[in-house]
Protein backbone atom coordinates (compact mmCIF):
# COMPACT_ATOMS: atom_id res chain seq x y z
CA UNK A 1 0.00 0.00 0.00
CA UNK A 2 1.38 3.67 -1.05
CA UNK A 3 1.27 6.19 1.56
CA UNK A 4 -1.54 8.06 -0.45
CA UNK A 5 -3.75 5.39 0.03
CA UNK A 6 -2.65 4.52 3.58
CA UNK A 7 -2.78 7.57 5.36
CA UNK A 8 -6.67 7.96 4.25
CA UNK A 9 -7.54 4.63 5.37
CA UNK A 10 -6.08 5.54 8.81
CA UNK A 11 -7.84 8.81 8.81
CA UNK A 12 -11.12 7.71 8.52
CA UNK A 13 -10.70 4.48 11.03
CA UNK A 14 -9.61 6.68 13.58
CA UNK A 15 -12.20 9.06 13.33
CA UNK A 16 -14.67 5.92 13.57
CA UNK A 17 -12.76 5.14 16.22
CA UNK A 18 -12.63 8.60 18.27
CA UNK A 19 -16.47 9.09 17.29
CA UNK A 20 -17.02 5.61 18.80
CA UNK A 21 -14.74 5.92 21.63
CA UNK A 22 -16.54 9.51 22.55
CA UNK A 23 -20.13 7.91 22.31
CA UNK A 24 -19.14 5.33 24.42
CA UNK A 25 -17.45 6.94 26.72
CA UNK A 26 -14.86 4.29 26.53
CA UNK A 27 -12.11 7.25 24.63
CA UNK A 28 -10.67 6.95 21.47
CA UNK A 29 -7.17 5.73 22.25
CA UNK A 30 -8.42 2.34 23.75
CA UNK A 31 -10.59 1.92 20.56
CA UNK A 32 -8.08 2.82 17.95
CA UNK A 33 -5.04 0.71 19.15
CA UNK A 34 -6.67 -2.35 18.42
CA UNK A 35 -8.49 -1.33 15.16
CA UNK A 36 -5.29 -0.32 13.53
CA UNK A 37 -3.44 -3.73 14.92
CA UNK A 38 -6.13 -6.38 13.89
CA UNK A 39 -7.82 -4.44 10.82
CA UNK A 40 -5.00 -2.66 8.61
CA UNK A 41 -1.55 -4.80 10.53
CA UNK A 42 -0.14 -1.91 11.64
CA UNK A 43 3.21 -2.94 14.43
CA UNK A 44 0.86 -2.56 18.06
CA UNK A 45 4.32 -0.35 19.41
CA UNK A 46 3.56 2.21 16.46
CA UNK A 47 -0.04 1.95 17.30
CA UNK A 48 0.16 2.70 20.58
CA UNK A 49 2.40 5.78 20.52
CA UNK A 50 0.00 6.87 18.13
CA UNK A 51 -2.91 6.67 20.13
CA UNK A 52 -1.08 7.95 23.23
CA UNK A 53 -1.09 11.43 21.21
CA UNK A 54 -4.49 11.15 19.96
CA UNK A 55 -5.23 10.45 23.63
CA UNK A 56 -3.44 13.91 24.78
CA UNK A 57 -5.37 16.03 22.05
CA UNK A 58 -8.86 15.07 23.20
CA UNK A 59 -8.80 14.85 26.76
CA UNK A 60 -6.85 18.52 26.63
CA UNK A 61 -9.79 19.80 24.29
CA UNK A 62 -12.20 17.86 26.24
CA UNK A 63 -10.56 19.66 29.69
CA UNK A 64 -10.46 22.77 28.43
CA UNK A 65 -13.79 22.66 28.25
CA UNK A 66 -14.90 21.33 31.40
CA UNK A 67 -12.24 23.41 33.34
CA UNK A 68 -13.54 26.55 32.26
CA UNK A 69 -17.07 25.68 33.37
CA UNK A 70 -15.71 25.12 36.24
CA UNK A 71 -16.51 20.99 36.71
CA UNK A 72 -12.78 19.80 36.57
CA UNK A 73 -11.61 19.94 40.86
CA UNK A 74 -7.96 20.73 39.58
CA UNK A 75 -6.52 20.67 43.13
CA UNK A 76 -8.32 16.98 43.39
CA UNK A 77 -6.41 16.62 39.54
CA UNK A 78 -3.17 17.87 40.85
CA UNK A 79 -2.64 15.68 43.82
CA UNK A 80 -3.51 12.44 41.99
CA UNK A 81 -1.48 13.12 39.09
CA UNK A 82 1.38 12.35 41.49
CA UNK A 83 0.14 8.84 41.47
CA UNK A 84 -0.77 8.66 37.42
CA UNK A 85 2.45 10.18 36.53
CA UNK A 86 4.89 8.15 38.69
CA UNK A 87 2.60 5.19 37.25
CA UNK A 88 2.82 6.28 33.60
CA UNK A 89 6.31 6.13 34.02
CA UNK A 90 6.63 2.80 35.64
CA UNK A 91 4.10 1.66 32.55
CA UNK A 92 6.31 2.95 30.13
CA UNK A 93 8.99 1.46 31.41
CA UNK A 94 7.26 -2.08 31.57
CA UNK A 95 5.32 -1.91 27.83
CA UNK A 96 9.03 -1.08 25.81
CA UNK A 97 10.16 -4.35 27.86
CA UNK A 98 7.81 -6.79 27.34
CA UNK A 99 6.92 -8.91 24.67
CA UNK A 100 3.70 -7.28 21.90
CA UNK A 101 1.92 -10.62 22.34
CA UNK A 102 1.73 -9.82 26.29
CA UNK A 103 0.84 -6.91 25.74
CA UNK A 104 -1.96 -7.82 23.70
CA UNK A 105 -3.30 -10.15 25.39
CA UNK A 106 -3.16 -7.45 28.56
CA UNK A 107 -4.93 -4.72 25.91
CA UNK A 108 -8.00 -7.09 25.65
CA UNK A 109 -8.19 -8.02 29.20
CA UNK A 110 -8.79 -4.13 29.73
CA UNK A 111 -10.85 -3.37 26.67
CA UNK A 112 -13.44 -6.10 28.13
CA UNK A 113 -13.61 -4.51 31.62
CA UNK A 114 -14.33 -1.14 29.79
CA UNK A 115 -16.73 -2.23 27.48
CA UNK A 116 -18.23 -4.11 30.30
CA UNK A 117 -18.49 -0.90 32.66
CA UNK A 118 -19.77 1.28 30.01
CA UNK A 119 -22.89 -0.67 28.99
CA UNK A 120 -24.15 -1.14 32.30
CA UNK A 121 -26.17 2.13 33.58
CA UNK A 122 -24.72 4.29 36.81
CA UNK A 123 -25.41 2.72 40.04
CA UNK A 124 -25.25 5.68 42.90
CA UNK A 125 -23.64 3.44 45.59
CA UNK A 126 -22.86 5.87 47.72
CA UNK A 127 -22.01 4.87 51.61
CA UNK A 128 -22.00 6.48 54.52
CA UNK A 129 -18.23 7.21 55.43
CA UNK A 130 -16.38 9.23 58.01
CA UNK A 131 -14.35 12.17 56.88
CA UNK A 132 -11.50 11.83 55.35
CA UNK A 133 -8.28 14.34 57.45
CA UNK A 134 -6.43 14.48 54.45
CA UNK A 135 -9.52 16.21 51.82
CA UNK A 136 -9.59 18.33 54.79
CA UNK A 137 -6.25 19.31 55.14
CA UNK A 138 -5.53 19.69 51.10
CA UNK A 139 -9.00 21.70 50.60
CA UNK A 140 -10.31 18.90 48.24
CA UNK A 141 -13.92 19.37 48.95
CA UNK A 142 -15.47 21.84 46.54
CA UNK A 143 -19.03 22.32 44.62
CA UNK A 144 -19.63 22.31 41.03
CA UNK A 145 -22.94 23.87 39.25
CA UNK A 146 -25.63 21.55 39.29
CA UNK A 147 -29.06 21.55 37.62
CA UNK A 148 -30.16 23.24 40.62
CA UNK A 149 -27.83 25.57 41.92
CA UNK A 150 -24.40 25.31 43.14
CA UNK A 151 -23.70 21.69 44.89
CA UNK A 152 -21.05 21.58 47.15
CA UNK A 153 -19.30 17.73 47.42
CA UNK A 154 -17.60 15.53 50.15
CA UNK A 155 -13.93 13.66 49.25
CA UNK A 156 -13.81 10.24 50.88
CA UNK A 157 -11.14 7.62 50.86
CA UNK A 158 -8.72 9.69 49.37
CA UNK A 159 -5.77 7.10 49.69
CA UNK A 160 -7.64 4.18 48.87
CA UNK A 161 -7.97 6.40 45.12
CA UNK A 162 -4.53 7.59 45.17
CA UNK A 163 -3.61 3.84 44.75
CA UNK A 164 -6.14 3.31 42.08
CA UNK A 165 -4.53 6.07 40.32
CA UNK A 166 -1.06 4.28 40.25
CA UNK A 167 -2.41 1.44 38.83
CA UNK A 168 -4.82 3.79 36.07
CA UNK A 169 -0.71 5.68 35.44
CA UNK A 170 0.33 2.31 34.75
CA UNK A 171 -2.02 1.24 32.29
CA UNK A 172 -2.12 4.08 30.62
CA UNK A 173 1.67 3.79 29.83
CA UNK A 174 1.51 0.34 29.14
CA UNK A 175 -0.74 0.61 26.75
CA UNK A 176 -1.25 4.03 25.07
CA UNK A 177 -4.23 4.34 26.35
CA UNK A 178 -6.30 7.59 28.72
CA UNK A 179 -7.62 4.23 31.18
CA UNK A 180 -10.41 7.02 31.78
CA UNK A 181 -12.43 4.43 33.12
CA UNK A 182 -10.71 3.34 35.96
CA UNK A 183 -9.62 6.94 36.35
CA UNK A 184 -13.52 7.66 37.03
CA UNK A 185 -13.99 4.18 39.11
CA UNK A 186 -11.41 5.82 41.66
CA UNK A 187 -13.19 8.90 41.82
CA UNK A 188 -16.61 8.11 41.35
CA UNK A 189 -16.80 4.80 43.35
CA UNK A 190 -13.73 4.95 45.86
CA UNK A 191 -13.42 8.79 46.76
CA UNK A 192 -17.49 9.24 45.96
CA UNK A 193 -17.19 12.56 44.23
CA UNK A 194 -19.91 13.67 41.59
CA UNK A 195 -20.71 11.54 38.39
CA UNK A 196 -20.04 14.84 36.56
CA UNK A 197 -17.12 16.19 38.51
CA UNK A 198 -15.22 12.57 38.47
CA UNK A 199 -15.58 12.95 34.36
CA UNK A 200 -14.14 16.36 33.83
CA UNK A 201 -11.33 15.55 36.75
CA UNK A 202 -10.55 12.36 34.70
CA UNK A 203 -10.18 14.24 31.39
CA UNK A 204 -8.32 16.85 32.89
CA UNK A 205 -5.52 14.85 34.37
CA UNK A 206 -5.46 11.77 31.13
CA UNK A 207 -3.25 14.65 29.56
CA UNK A 208 -0.71 15.03 32.15
CA UNK A 209 -0.46 11.45 32.65
CA UNK A 210 0.02 10.62 28.58
CA UNK A 211 2.30 13.42 28.37
CA UNK A 212 4.86 11.71 30.97
CA UNK A 213 4.73 8.15 29.18
CA UNK A 214 4.77 9.79 25.59
CA UNK A 215 7.78 11.61 26.32
CA UNK A 216 9.51 8.33 26.59
CA UNK A 217 7.62 6.68 23.76
CA UNK A 218 8.69 9.19 21.51
CA UNK A 219 12.09 9.05 22.27
CA UNK A 220 12.12 5.02 21.81
CA UNK A 221 10.44 6.23 18.24
CA UNK A 222 7.22 4.78 18.85
CA UNK A 223 5.70 8.14 17.73
CA UNK A 224 5.78 7.06 13.68
CA UNK A 225 5.27 10.89 12.12
CA UNK A 226 3.40 8.68 9.00
CA UNK A 227 1.00 7.31 11.30
CA UNK A 228 0.96 9.40 14.50
CA UNK A 229 -0.63 11.99 12.22
CA UNK A 230 -3.38 10.86 10.75
CA UNK A 231 -4.53 9.15 13.72
CA UNK A 232 -4.10 12.02 16.26
CA UNK A 233 -6.13 13.92 13.18
CA UNK A 234 -8.40 11.25 12.81
CA UNK A 235 -9.30 10.58 16.80
CA UNK A 236 -9.31 14.03 17.80
CA UNK A 237 -12.12 15.24 14.82
CA UNK A 238 -14.26 12.01 15.54
CA UNK A 239 -14.62 12.48 18.98
CA UNK A 240 -15.24 16.29 18.18
CA UNK A 241 -18.28 15.10 16.62
CA UNK A 242 -18.94 12.38 18.82
CA UNK A 243 -19.88 15.02 21.57
CA UNK A 244 -21.57 16.92 19.53
CA UNK A 245 -24.15 14.12 18.95
CA UNK A 246 -24.26 12.42 22.47
CA UNK A 247 -26.80 15.43 23.82
CA UNK A 248 -29.90 14.22 22.56
CA UNK A 249 -28.82 10.76 21.83
CA UNK A 250 -30.13 7.24 23.36
CA UNK A 251 -26.67 7.13 25.37
CA UNK A 252 -27.45 3.48 27.38
CA UNK A 253 -29.25 1.62 24.40
CA UNK A 254 -25.49 2.61 21.67
CA UNK A 255 -23.38 1.83 24.42
CA UNK A 256 -25.08 -1.65 24.86
CA UNK A 257 -24.61 -1.67 21.31
CA UNK A 258 -21.08 -0.68 20.49
CA UNK A 259 -19.96 -2.65 24.03
CA UNK A 260 -20.79 -6.01 22.22
CA UNK A 261 -18.29 -4.77 19.18
CA UNK A 262 -15.63 -3.51 21.59
CA UNK A 263 -16.07 -6.71 23.49
CA UNK A 264 -15.54 -9.25 19.96
CA UNK A 265 -12.62 -7.10 19.36
CA UNK A 266 -11.03 -7.32 22.80
CA UNK A 267 -11.74 -11.17 22.46
CA UNK A 268 -10.01 -10.83 19.13
CA UNK A 269 -6.82 -8.81 20.67
CA UNK A 270 -6.70 -11.58 23.62
CA UNK A 271 -6.59 -14.53 21.32
CA UNK A 272 -3.94 -12.93 18.94
CA UNK A 273 -1.87 -12.79 21.79
CA UNK A 274 -2.31 -16.10 22.58
CA UNK A 275 -1.35 -17.84 19.55
CA UNK A 276 2.08 -15.09 18.86
CA UNK A 277 0.50 -13.28 15.74
CA UNK A 278 0.69 -9.51 17.75
CA UNK B 1 -5.38 41.32 41.24
CA UNK B 2 -6.31 38.58 43.90
CA UNK B 3 -5.18 35.02 42.33
CA UNK B 4 -7.91 32.64 43.06
CA UNK B 5 -8.81 28.88 41.95
CA UNK B 6 -10.70 30.72 39.52
CA UNK B 7 -8.17 32.64 37.74
CA UNK B 8 -6.16 29.72 37.62
CA UNK B 9 -8.86 27.52 36.11
CA UNK B 10 -9.25 29.99 33.05
CA UNK B 11 -5.85 29.91 32.48
CA UNK B 12 -5.20 26.46 32.54
CA UNK B 13 -8.71 26.05 30.42
CA UNK B 14 -6.66 29.10 27.49
CA UNK B 15 -3.36 27.15 27.64
CA UNK B 16 -5.39 23.28 26.90
CA UNK B 17 -7.32 25.40 24.25
CA UNK B 18 -4.12 27.02 22.28
CA UNK B 19 -2.36 24.07 22.87
CA UNK B 20 -4.32 21.47 21.19
CA UNK B 21 -5.37 23.97 18.24
CA UNK B 22 -1.73 24.88 17.77
CA UNK B 23 -0.23 21.15 17.36
CA UNK B 24 -2.78 20.31 15.37
CA UNK B 25 -2.72 22.95 12.49
CA UNK B 26 0.82 22.33 12.56
CA UNK B 27 0.21 18.46 12.21
CA UNK B 28 -2.21 19.08 9.58
CA UNK B 29 0.77 21.88 7.84
CA UNK B 30 2.71 19.05 7.67
CA UNK B 31 0.76 15.81 7.07
CA UNK B 32 -0.85 17.44 3.83
CA UNK B 33 2.89 18.32 2.86
CA UNK B 34 3.82 14.97 3.69
CA UNK B 35 1.07 13.53 1.55
CA UNK B 36 2.27 15.75 -1.46
CA UNK B 37 6.18 14.72 -1.17
CA UNK B 38 6.06 10.88 0.10
CA UNK B 39 2.41 10.27 -1.11
CA UNK B 40 4.12 7.70 -3.80
CA UNK B 41 6.32 5.51 -1.26
CA UNK B 42 5.04 2.06 0.21
CA UNK B 43 3.78 2.79 3.57
CA UNK B 44 6.38 0.49 5.98
CA UNK B 45 4.13 0.05 8.84
CA UNK B 46 4.33 -3.24 9.31
CA UNK B 47 7.29 -3.74 10.81
CA UNK B 48 8.36 -2.20 13.44
CA UNK B 49 11.98 -0.47 13.20
CA UNK B 50 11.46 2.79 15.02
CA UNK B 51 11.16 6.36 13.83
CA UNK B 52 13.84 7.53 12.13
CA UNK B 53 16.51 8.67 14.67
CA UNK B 54 15.99 12.55 14.03
CA UNK B 55 12.11 12.26 14.61
CA UNK B 56 12.76 11.24 18.31
CA UNK B 57 14.62 14.32 19.74
CA UNK B 58 14.22 18.27 19.96
CA UNK B 59 17.41 19.14 18.21
CA UNK B 60 16.45 16.15 15.21
CA UNK B 61 13.30 17.88 14.92
CA UNK B 62 14.66 21.34 14.96
CA UNK B 63 17.22 20.51 12.35
CA UNK B 64 14.47 18.94 10.36
CA UNK B 65 12.07 21.91 10.15
CA UNK B 66 14.74 24.20 8.92
CA UNK B 67 15.04 21.59 6.43
CA UNK B 68 11.50 21.77 5.37
CA UNK B 69 11.12 17.98 5.86
CA UNK B 70 7.47 17.26 6.13
CA UNK B 71 8.37 14.17 9.04
CA UNK B 72 9.66 16.69 11.02
CA UNK B 73 7.11 19.31 11.08
CA UNK B 74 4.48 16.52 11.51
CA UNK B 75 6.80 15.33 14.74
CA UNK B 76 6.88 19.31 16.00
CA UNK B 77 3.20 19.77 16.06
CA UNK B 78 3.22 16.48 18.54
CA UNK B 79 5.61 17.66 20.77
CA UNK B 80 3.87 20.93 21.19
CA UNK B 81 1.00 18.77 22.19
CA UNK B 82 2.86 16.59 24.03
CA UNK B 83 4.47 19.74 26.10
CA UNK B 84 0.67 21.12 26.47
CA UNK B 85 -0.25 19.78 29.57
CA UNK B 86 3.32 19.87 30.60
CA UNK B 87 3.30 23.99 30.20
CA UNK B 88 -0.58 23.43 31.79
CA UNK B 89 1.62 22.40 35.22
CA UNK B 90 3.83 24.76 34.81
CA UNK B 91 0.90 27.64 35.01
CA UNK B 92 -0.72 26.08 37.88
CA UNK B 93 2.74 25.97 39.96
CA UNK B 94 2.81 29.72 39.56
CA UNK B 95 -1.13 30.16 39.75
CA UNK B 96 -0.49 28.30 43.54
CA UNK B 97 2.88 29.99 44.10
CA UNK B 98 1.11 33.61 43.65
CA UNK B 99 -2.48 32.00 45.98
CA UNK B 100 0.32 31.14 48.73
CA UNK B 101 -0.72 27.46 49.03
CA UNK B 102 3.04 26.35 50.10
CA UNK B 103 0.75 22.32 49.82
CA UNK B 104 -0.25 22.71 46.20
CA UNK B 105 3.17 24.25 45.40
CA UNK B 106 5.03 21.04 46.88
CA UNK B 107 2.24 18.93 45.05
CA UNK B 108 2.48 20.52 41.60
CA UNK B 109 6.65 20.86 41.43
CA UNK B 110 6.63 16.94 41.81
CA UNK B 111 4.31 16.35 39.05
CA UNK B 112 6.37 18.93 37.10
CA UNK B 113 9.34 17.57 38.05
CA UNK B 114 8.55 13.68 37.41
CA UNK B 115 6.86 15.50 33.83
CA UNK B 116 10.21 16.92 32.99
CA UNK B 117 12.34 13.96 34.37
CA UNK B 118 10.88 11.69 32.08
CA UNK B 119 11.29 14.67 29.16
CA UNK B 120 15.05 15.30 29.40
CA UNK B 121 15.95 11.19 30.55
CA UNK B 122 14.07 10.15 27.10
CA UNK B 123 15.90 12.78 25.23
CA UNK B 124 19.59 12.17 26.29
CA UNK B 125 19.02 8.08 26.76
CA UNK B 126 16.52 7.11 24.40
Amino acid sequence: MTIAEFVPIVLVTSFAAGFLGSLTGLGGGVVVTPVLTLSLGVDLRYAIGASLVSVIATSSGAAAAYVRDGLSNIRIGMFLEIATTFGALVGAYLGTHIPTSILSIVFGVILLQAAWQSSHSYKDSRKLLPPDPLAKMLILNGSYQGRQGRKAYQVYRVKLGFCLMFAAGILSGLLGIGSGSLKVIAMDQAMQLPFKVSTATSNFMIGVTAAASASVYLSRGYVNPGIAMPVMLGVLAGSLVGARLLSGAPVLVLRRLFAIVVGVIAIEMIWNGIEGRI
Amino acid sequence: MKVTDRSIEEMVSVVLRLGVTISGLIVLGGGIYYLISHGREHEPYHVFAGADSMDRTLPGILHGVLARRSRSIIQLGLLTLILTPILRVAFSLVGFALERDRKFVVITSIVLAVLIYSLVNGQLNG
